[in-house]
């Protein structure tokens, strides 16, 4: 490792002797970069072949285009948190890579329609968002301070579609001026800033509040339980309203893991399992879209049996079963057939098609890498706000994967979400690349080396003293929500 | 807290995982069955994504492929569609293929492994071959003379080249266009209901796939087995048979329609086509020898493919005399398809020798080098040269001075037999004109041409039905196309 650190020369400023010079990896992450780039290009050019037979013109602007962005981004990271994780961004822009080529190659099928410039418009938007959070936000725990005025905004964001028309039988999108975007994909980060700070602030009355119940089971005090279980009946209520199941599904595990991490207490796991199970039978039962998905998911074919022809996870599962191990080439599969929502919802299918099993796993375990990278820097870090919010945000991560993953091949009922990174969609592409900016934060921070000296890195706060690995609390570290 | 950080990264660990089985499970294991669902249309949108190799007569392709832009993207066109109908069949996005579509399918589509230059080389490229063609021994001026001697009457025409068993020309009618199957949607619908409904079966091959009871034309096959098992020696000797002649156990008596065959010999027997002597005949080779000689010309045979398959011609295994004796003459439960009796005629004009008839004469890749090819191959023998010598004495007669003087050709030595066969309950149906020929050009060492006609619906009038009147000059137009274009050696 040294070695190849070792002749990459570093324009940052030299590091107090002593210090470790080898953490940042920053030349690591320009190479990786450079191999993202190189890997969309070549998707490009994949699919313009594919489909005419010669180079689409071009390339040369793409490939810059490209480039410049990763360069871009690169400089960000290397100027203002030099110590982030090498992994984060090349993963993270590897993903959106990919995610174009798809969109671009499912453009083939739609020739009225073409979408990837848009997606590469929302894409530029969100890279710029990505540079501007890196660069701006010069700690996390700044965000520790907004708690209220995020879920204040979180709740104001995810009421607002209510009072535009439904698009496909939810009341997600905001359309204004040739523009639509779903604002309950910004509510994830603000919902998880929130959580972090609302249970950085009280975990230790969490954890060990309460009247015992009965053996180690203890019933919460209302003054702590009161407004986290309000918000989360209000944000559940606004997407039952809204009929957007996914993403209440999110927010539900999002808020599960969150307050297990906190407090450590496995009866958060079972009441919340509790009531995911209640919530889940209720929902599958009584509401139609709901019912006929739980349908679909017990038996896929059921409607070819029918004679209806095949329903859209039908579809799609023979996509995935047409991939095959190594897939039948980019440009050279059906997966058009899936009809509706092919390049938003069931875009995986498409890769499981084009790129097979071998394609399909690598991506897979590109979001493994990424949300191993988030825990990773929840480890680091020494701030319960900070270890909470890069444990939120990896979760969105993984919980969103394993939702629509599961989904679409078969494996959980299928809830309408974006694919992050991958799938068409403006709203989602933008949340994402904040939310990998925050975790390239945060792994900067967890990552920088500790001053000898009192204050922190910066400057800005005394970081607390080391948390004991199994303690459940530091009253120290619990005065980060003014109350 | 750092504990249950290790927990979450754990669970999510956990996710990944299933998500991978799940993943593995559903692109390799149960990959197989999704292909195979009737309602994954992967397969057909393969099939027609590219354009079908053509099917090729005298180097000409008779087939195309239209871009209908569609799913099932490229529709089969067909040029001269009904004359070459019962050659080519129909490739349907709708209804499948048939004949020659169906039969080398794998070259046409593109899937025959003889079509990659390389071994594995589209396997590994994951690229498929454009189809390849099928070539057709068919000639095109043979098949128009007999599709326009026949002239839309129902019937068929089989001809084959007796030294090789190349078919020449296969002809049934009346015919369809199997352009009007192409695609998908209410036309192709519309159109296959209608050519199913249709009483006079369009879409019958009749040369290949329908059945006639043979008639007189099966007096050859009771000659042939009378000379090989030595009951008649001399062919001009007379058979003291009376006309009519009493069938054995019974008081029926069979009639002759031509007069003079009390007594006659088998030579004027075949030459005038005198029921009595052969009925007579047949009884006495006895029920194994004549099952035995029907079957070396082809007859019980249900498995032979050309590469289309061919219905099986029958003749009863076990029969009473009476019985025996109607078979004899090809009635009774005797039936025979056009081509089985144009190898009939073949067998006798190739001096005993039955060749296997085939359609495909080679199927190349699309830029025409070989991937297989159609060979001449033996299916035993039917008789000795003697008697096969004998008998192209005997139908040559049949049409020098007998019967059949319709099918005479002036320049080239013709042999044949009529036939008229009666049919339906109480033999009330309309009766099948038959006529079995072959041709050999004077100077040529092998005859040029087999050729088996039947018509049904020859004549209004029952009267006129006769193999000399209404099959007979077919089976001369047909020959004379075959003389006048011999087969060019590759």
């Amino acid at each position: 490792m040294s070695a190849l650190t070792a002749k990459v020369a570093e324009p940052a400023p030299p590091p107090p002797p002593g210090a470790h010079a080898h953490r940042r990896r920053r030349g690591v992450e320009l190479t990786l970069l450079a191999g993202a780039v190189l890997v969309c290009v070549l998707g490009y050019l994949y699919v313009a072949v594919a489909d005419g037979g010669h180079l689409p013109r071009p390339t040369p602007r793409y490939a810059g285009g490209l480039a410049a962005a990763a360069l871009l981004a690169h400089l960000a990271v290397r100027l203002r948190a030099p110590y982030a994780d090498p992994l984060v961004l090349p993963i993270a822009f590897l993903l959106n890579g990919l995610g174009l080529v798809l969109i671009q190659r499912l453009d083939l099928t739609t020739p009225g329609h073409p979408t990837a410039g848009e997606q590469l418009r929302w894409s530029a938007l969100g890279l710029a968002l990505f540079v501007l959070v890196v660069a701006a936000l010069r700690d996390h725990r700044a965000l520790q301070r907004y708690a209220y005025l995020s879920v204040a905004v979180a709740l104001a964001l995810m009421l607002v579609p209510v009072f535009f028309p439904a698009v496909n039988g939810a009341h997600i999108w905001i359309r204004f001026a040739g523009f639509s975007f779903q604002p309950g994909e910004f509510a994830k980060i603000l919902l998880a800033v929130f959580f972090a700070a609302y249970l950085a602030a009280n975990r230790t009355a969490l954890a060990l509040g309460g009247r015992r119940l009965f053996w180690k089971l203890k019933l919460l005090p209302g003054r702590v339980l009161g407004p986290i279980l309000a918000i989360w009946l209000l944000s559940v209520g606004v997407l039952v309203l809204e009929r957007d199941l996914g993403t209440s599904l999110l927010f539900f595990g999002l808020f599960v893991i969150m307050l297990f991490t906190a407090t450590g207490r496995i009866g958060w796991i079972a009441i919340g399992l509790i009531l995911a199970a209640l919530g889940a039978y209720a929902v599958g039962t009584f509401e139609p879209h709901v019912h006929s998905r739980v349908e679909d998911w017990l038996n896929p074919f059921a409607s070819i049996e029918r004679g209806e022809g095949p329903g859209q996870l039908a579809q799609s599962l023979f996509a995935f079963g047409a991939g095959g191990l190594l897939g039948s080439g980019l440009g050279h599969g059906q997966s058009f057939l899936i009809g509706f929502a092919a390049k938003s919802d069931f875009i995986l299918a498409t890769a499981g098609e084009e790129l097979g099993l071998v394609g399909l796993s690598a991506i897979l375990l590109l979001y493994g890498l990424l949300v191993a990278r988030g825990f990773r820097a929840g480890l680091g870090l020494r701030d319960p706000f900070g270890r909470l919010l890069a444990t939120g945000l990896a979760s969105i991560v993984a919980l969103q994967v394993f939702v629509i993953t599961g989904g679409v091949t078969g494996l959980i009922p299928l809830t309408g979400m974006a694919m992050p990174f991958l799938a068409q969609g403006g709203s989602s592409v933008v949340t994402n690349w904040i939310i990998v900016a925050l975790l390239v934060r945060l792994s900067d921070c967890a990552r920088r080396p500790r001053p000898d000296g009192p204050d922190g890195p910066d400057g800005t706060e005394p970081t607390g003293p080391p948390e004991p690995p199994t303690g459940p609390a530091d009253p120290a570290e619990t005065t980060g929500v003014a109350r | 807290m750092i504990r249950y950080i290790r927990w979450c990264a754990y669970f999510c660990a956990l996710l990944l995982a299933a998500l991978l089985v799940n993943v593995a499970r559903v692109q390799v294991w149960e990959s197989a069955a999704a292909a195979s669902n009737p309602a994954n249309k992967r397969p057909a949108i393969q099939r027609y994504a590219e354009r079908r190799g053509d099917i090729l007569v005298d180097g000409r392709p008779v087939t195309g492929s239209r871009d209908s832009g569609q799913l099932l993207r490229y529709e089969r066109t067909y040029r001269n569609g009904p004359l070459y109908a019962p050659v080519t069949g129909f490739s349907s996005q709708t209804y499948g293929t048939s004949f020659i579509e169906r039969a080398e399918d794998r070259i046409l589509a593109g899937t025959d492994p003889g079509l990659s230059a390389f071994p594995l080389w589209y396997e590994l490229s994951r690229g498929r071959p454009p189809g390849g063609d099928a070539a057709t021994t068919i000639r095109a001026a043979v098949q128009l003379a007999a599709y326009t001697g026949l002239g839309g009457k129902r019937g068929a025409v089989a001809a084959v080249e007796p030294a090789t068993g190349r078919v020449l020309a296969l002809v049934s009618s009346p015919s369809y266009d199997p352009s009007e199957l192409s695609g998908t949607g209410a036309r192709v619908k519309a159109a296959w209901a209608r050519l199913n409904a249709d009483p006079a079966r369009p879409m019958l091959n009749r040369a290949l796939r329908e059945t006639y009871p043979p008639g007189s034309t099966f007096k050859i096959v009771t000659a042939a087995a009378a000379l090989d098992s030595g009951v008649v020696t001399d062919v001009d000797a007379p058979t003291e048979t009376p006309d009519p002649y009493p069938l054995p156990g019974t008081s029926t008596l069979l009639p002759n329609t031509s007069t003079g065959c009390a007594d006659a010999s088998m030579a004027e027997a075949v030459q005038w086509s005198c029921n009595t002597v052969m009925a007579k005949i047949g009884v006495r080779v006895g029920l194994r020898g004549m099952v035995e000689a029907a079957r070396r010309f082809g007859f019980n045979d249900g498995g032979l493919y050309v590469p289309s398959w061919v219905s099986r011609s029958n003749f009863d295994t076990d029969m009473s005399p009476d019985q025996l004796a109607l078979s004899a003459i090809g009635q009774f439960n005797t039936t025979a398809t056009p081509l089985q009796m144009a190898m009939v005629a073949a067998a006798v004009a190739n001096g005993g020798e039955v060749l296997s008839p085939y359609l495909v004469d080679r199927t190349t890749q699309a830029d025409g080098s070989q991937v297989r090819r159609g060979d001449r191959r033996g299916l035993g023998r039917a008789m000795s040269p003697a008697t096969a010598l004998r008998l192209q004495e005997l139908m040559v007669k049949v049409v020098e001075d007998g019967t059949g003087r319709n099918a005479a050709i002036p320049g080239a030595t013709v042999g044949g037999k009529t036939g008229t066969a009666q049919h339906g309950v109480g033999n009330a149906g309309t009766p099948y004109a038959w006529f079995i020929s072959w041709a050999k050009a004077q100077d040529a060492p092998f005859p040029a041409v087999a050729v088996a006609v039947v018509v049904e619906d020859a004549s209004a009038r029952r009267g006129d039905i006769s193999g000399n009147s209404a099959a007979a000059p077919i089976a001369r137009a047909v020959m004379q196309a075959a003389l006048a274009t011999p087969t060019r050696r590759r």
